[in-house]
């Protein structure tokens, strides 16, 4: 019996160490000559984890969570912070208030970042504050576009801008 | 598939092989997570909930623009050959569907845009996922027919918004833009030169990801790899899909690249690995979905360096969906076992080559000439 054997036929000795790394993750694939070179097509690594879950079972290890917080309940839903925990799902809405803070500390891991800085939306029956907050993103927007020279969305901006404002 | 033909295109058209290196990029797709506000998200939205979702989503469809002419397929009333149809054409997703035996939930739909290669799952793990699928490596364009549809039914539909968080979503990782775009690349050059690792793990440090054929979870099949932004909080959705198209350009330049290697270095392995590939296809009487996709690379590979003339993108790619169990199934009208389906698989792409002309190579001896003019 050899000493390493191929972990494709399980029977040659392995010649051939394929270490990849991904999200972090090694994983070493060790090959007999003959599969190393059939599976030559093939030797693509396996997708890499959601790193949520990692993240998740983390919360519930560290003292990240105080004692009190799996208890916590939204309002709203009914979800507790066990449950977000155990299926890494918010259950509504009202649950990002409701976890705020942990989601805080969750969304700069995750995302490097909390604050939304993309499109702001404006509802169907948008109040003056929310008028106003989609207007400066648009002028924003039309600043950014003027200085790339993309005149083409410059204008089209220019027009949605027009449109919103009040007369 | 009674319900299916309603589907304007069928919803294919993102096999044409148009777009930017339509033989590398098979297709381009930008989707938004939206939901609407005072309803439980998805996992946790009871009947009454995803029903008073639909209602709200088909009411305002009517008034929205991008949708006019559209479809509604309400999942629970498909035929499961149906649904599973669609899910092989990437318009719904197994979430969409459920793991419920009895069928899916109540209240899951999608709507297929008449005008647009747009559309919209009603109550997967958000109220709504919203997306363009297109040919070849287009984000811009994809995220621009995605926005539009987004800002109509923004209009209609009140939208769960936090004014930190950004657009709210079930699962903290699509919070904030609710954008993911991904796109579905052909990498067999760096697998064969083992350069795929160095390449995938650059894209981790980038913030981008991987994925296989069929999203989250799925395997990597044929060297087809679906890369997409990971994170969707923090940064303007212009920055996300220009981040995106970049750096899936300069994975193109390494492709290229080491595509070049194997025609300098291996030409003759390259080669016979190629035309063995393409004598499989062509005369094989069985097929697994796996070994069709594993030898399809190949196919596409000499296709895309001119080996193989004669082949069209557009064969390949029509190969790969109509070959999956649920097409054959209702090609031949009956459900089929599995080794039936291996036959009928081998039979079809049969036929298709054979459609296609007969492939002969070149005069030209595999040891000379160099492969500057092949790209």
């Amino acid at each position: 019996m050899p000493d390493m054997v191929c972990d494709n036929c399980g029977s040659t000795e392995a010649v051939v160490h394929l270490t990849q790394i991904v999200n972090n993750q090694m994983t070493t694939h060790r090959l007999c000559e003959k599969c190393a070179a059939e599976k030559g097509l093939e030797s693509a690594p396996e997708p890499a984890n959601v790193p949520l879950t990692d993240f998740l079972a983390q919360m519930g290890k560290d003292s990240v969570v105080e004692p009190d917080t799996a208890g916590v309940q939204c309002s709203f839903c009914g979800l507790t912070f066990r449950d977000f925990r155990d299926s890494g799902r918010l259950g509504c809405p009202h649950c990002y208030e409701t976890y705020a803070p942990h989601l805080q500390r969750l969304l700069r891991r995750v995302h490097g970042s909390t604050q939304h800085v993309g499109k702001v939306y404006l509802p169907p029956d948008p109040s003056a504050s929310e008028m106003e907050r989609r207007l400066d993103a648009l002028r924003l927007k039309l600043n950014r576009a003027v200085e790339s020279e993309d005149f083409e969305r410059a204008a089209e901006l220019r027009d949605e801008i027009k449109a919103l404002s009040p007369a | 598939m009674n319900e299916l033909p309603t589907i304007p295109d069928h919803g294919l058209s993102w096999l044409e092989a148009s777009g930017d290196h339509p033989d590398i990029v098979l297709s381009t797709r930008v989707r938004l997570a939206r939901n609407l506000q005072g309803h439980a998200f998805g996992p946790r939205a009871r009947v009454n909930d995803r029903e008073a979702v639909l209602r709200r989503f088909r009411d305002s469809a009517s008034r929205t623009e991008t949708l006019r002419g559209g479809t509604l397929l309400d999942m629970p009333s498909l035929s499961p050959r149906s649904r599973k149809i669609l899910l092989e054409r990437r318009l719904v997703t197994r979430d969409l569907l459920g793991t419920d035996p009895s069928g899916p939930p109540r209240g899951a739909a999608v709507h297929v845009s008449g005008s647009a290669p747009v559309s919209v799952m009603i109550n997967e793990e958000d109220h709504f996922r919203v997306q363009g699928l297109l040919s070849g490596l287009r984000i811009e364009q994809a995220w621009q027919l995605v926005d539009r549809l987004d800002e109509e039914l923004g209009r209609e539909l009140p939208f769960a918004y936090h004014h930190e968080f950004g657009f709210l979503t079930s699962c903290p990782t699509n919070v904030g833009s609710g954008l993911r775009a991904s796109v579905f690349m052909h990498l067999p050059g760096l697998v064969l030169t083992k350069e795929i690792a160095k390449v995938l793990q650059g894209l981790g440090q980038v913030g981008l990801t991987f994925r296989g054929l069929y999203g989250e979870g799925s395997e990597v099949v044929g060297n087809f790899f679906q890369v997409s932004n990971q994170t969707t909080l923090g940064k303007t959705e212009e920055d996300l899909v220009d981040h995106l198209d970049r750096m899936v350009r300069q994975v193109i330049q390494h492709e290229v690249q080491a595509r070049q290697v194997l025609l300098r270095d291996a030409r003759a392995v390259t080669e016979d690995k190629i035309w063995r590939a393409y004598g499989l296809l062509r005369y094989a009487r069985t097929l697994s979905f796996e070994e069709l996709m594993n030898l399809l690379s190949g196919v596409r590979l000499g296709l895309s360096l001119k080996l193989l003339p004669g082949l069209r993108v557009y064969s390949l790619n029509k190969m790969m969906i109509f070959t999956q169990p649920a097409h054959l199934e209702e090609a031949a009208g009956r459900d089929l076992s599995v080794s039936e389906s291996d036959a009928h698989r081998a039979a079809y792409v049969r036929r298709v080559l054979a459609t296609e002309g007969e492939v002969t190579p070149g005069d030209r001896p595999s040891d000379e000439g160099g492969p500057s003019d092949r790209f």
